[in-house]
């Protein structure tokens, strides 16, 4: 494979997610994270996972990333089922998950690596592209110590993206930054997004960044995890995550969310 | 620079110190020799050889001893780190062990091998070992699994996994073991060159030994200016390496 051909984007894969169910057990209590999850995900599509805590949604992510095995049912990615990790479809954790014993060139170089059929020079191309990409190249050498918050999540971004993914999931990446760097990186997601044709399924508990960034938000319930009710978001990109269009959205989202919410204390009574 | 003066000036002032209670006379010169006297007996050492032939009879005893236990703890405590039945059994077993001063190895290994090379060595791979098993252990749990799950999402696999992410994690772990084990290796041979003839070879604890049994203050007090120094180059040159890559790193305070 040339360098050339390595920099054009795969083309986005589809995903399926046929009737998942997935349960934990911890000493005596039994957890259904999945009860039976169907999903459709088409090809370059961005779709975000919203849901209490306990939903199962980072479950879902795990197993489609090939991390965690389900119970029941199957994860098709372009049709192939999956069964391990790959690199068609790679993963942002809320943690950076940046390795602390390499500078981040060499962060970059690691998932390089393991790709066959490049050269060292050519890897480093490829890792110099996407630090562009997210607008560190200038910081190929520094420790990752060094970095700040957000310069830590756009460098496992730009780590995420160098193999070149179908697929590239995401879990809770921003949540534990400020809200300013958070308002940034809403817009290079979206234009990375749009630059890179990638299929993003996202998982949140913000309701708003997922109706700023999802062509579909589904909401999951929790307690057995399901699919409660999916959004389309029918609004002109690169979207502003303060704008009152998008309220429209979050504030439909959040009602349902809540009402769900409210009937399950009502059950509890 | 400045931290070179700062250093420089202090050591000389302690020679200064020194040289000033000699001249007072205030202890017997036979107890107190001067500096002179010890720089003189290090001349005199250096030329006739003695002083570099127990260097390096130690120094080897003490690497080759060293490398010994590296190369066994770290694979050791890797494994202990991963099956469970090994933890139980060889991580107690290194728990128990390393809770033995080393030196206490020296009349087992005298009786079984001798007061030979082998002796040596058994007491410095007993110093070293155990500490760096559990360290290696200690590491290696102590990794964040999140580096295990982003390594997977990229394609690394087992024995890739082990030497490029696991390895490289508990680092911190195994550089402070590796300095425990050096200084427990370094005191029971030290312990052991002064309690036992070694046929096979003199090395320094016999020099300082053979200062006591003549008399000679100016030998003992020059040896252990020797082993002094040995252990300060020995953090210089095998462990400052590797601190300074963790520092800058991790950025640890170090």
């Amino acid at each position: 494979m040339t360098l050339q051909q390595e920099l054009v984007p795969n083309a986005p894969a589809k995903l399926a997610v046929e009737e998942v169910s997935k349960t934990f057990r911890t000493g005596k209590r039994v957890v259904h994270a999945l009860e039976r999850v169907s999903l459709q995900v088409s090809e370059g599509e961005f779709v975000c996972l919203v849901g209490p805590s306990g939903c199962g949604k980072s479950t879902l992510l795990n197993i489609i990333a090939g991390l965690e095995q389900p119970d029941g049912g199957r994860i098709l990615s372009d049709g192939v089922p999956v069964s391990e990790p790959g690199r068609d479809r790679m993963v942002m954790f809320q943690e950076h998950a940046l390795f602390p014993w390499l500078d981040v060139m060499g962060n970059l170089m690691f998932s390089l690596r393991l790709k066959p059929n490049l050269k060292d020079s050519e890897r480093r191309e490829v890792a110099m592209y996407y630090l562009h990409l997210v607008g560190l190249e200038r910081f190929q050498h520094a420790n990752i110590h060094e970095l700040s918050g957000g310069m830590k999540q756009r460098i496992a971004l730009a780590r995420a993206l160098a193999p070149n993914p179908k697929i590239l999931l995401m879990d809770e990446p921003f949540a534990s930054l400020d809200a300013l760097t958070r308002e940034q990186l809403y817009g290079d997601i979206q234009r990375i997004w749009q630059e890179r044709k990638k299929t993003i399924v996202f998982v949140t508990h913000n309701v708003r960044e997922a109706a700023c960034l999802g062509d579909r938000v589904v909401l999951f319930s929790p307690n057995p995890g399901r699919v409660q009710e999916e959004f389309g978001i029918d609004l002109p990109r690169l979207r502003d995550i303060n704008s009152p269009e998008l309220a429209v959205y979050s504030t439909k989202i959040m009602r349902a969310l809540k009402g769900h919410l409210s009937t399950q204390e009502e059950l509890a009574e | 620079m400045k931290r070179f003066l700062t250093a420089a000036l202090f050591f000389l002032g302690l020679l200064l110190i020194w040289q000033v209670l000699y001249s007072l006379k205030l202890w017997s010169p036979v107890l107190v020799p001067s500096p002179l006297d010890v720089a003189r007996y290090l001349r005199d050492a250096v030329l006739d050889g003695t002083l570099g032939s127990s260097c390096a009879v130690t120094m080897k005893r003490l690497l080759i001893g060293y490398l010994i236990g590296l190369c066994a703890g770290i694979p050791i405590g890797l494994a202990t780190a991963r099956v469970r039945a090994l933890r139980d059994t060889v991580g107690v077993l290194a728990l128990g062990l390393q809770g033995l001063p080393s030196v206490c190895w020296v009349p087992l290994a005298l009786l079984w091998f001798g007061q030979n090379e082998s002796a040596m060595l058994f007491v410095v791979i007993m110093g070293t070992l155990w500490s760096v098993i559990l360290a290696t252990e200690t590491g290696v749990r102590n990794v964040n699994p999140i580096y295990v799950r982003a390594a997977a999402t990229m394609g690394s696999k087992r024995l890739h996994t082990l030497t490029r992410v696991i390895l490289p994690a508990s680092l911190p772990f195994i550089v402070s073991g590796m300095k425990q084990g050096w200084a427990f290796a370094w005191r029971s041979l030290m312990a052991a060159e002064i309690y036992v003839t070694i046929l096979t070879g003199f090395g320094l604890g016999h020099l300082l030994h053979y200062g006591r049994e003549l008399n000679a203050m100016e030998q003992v007090i020059g040896v252990m200016l020797v082993i002094v120094s040995i252990g300060v180059a020995a953090d210089k040159i095998l462990f400052s390496p590797w601190e300074n890559f963790l520092h800058r790193r991790w950025g640890t305070s170090g």
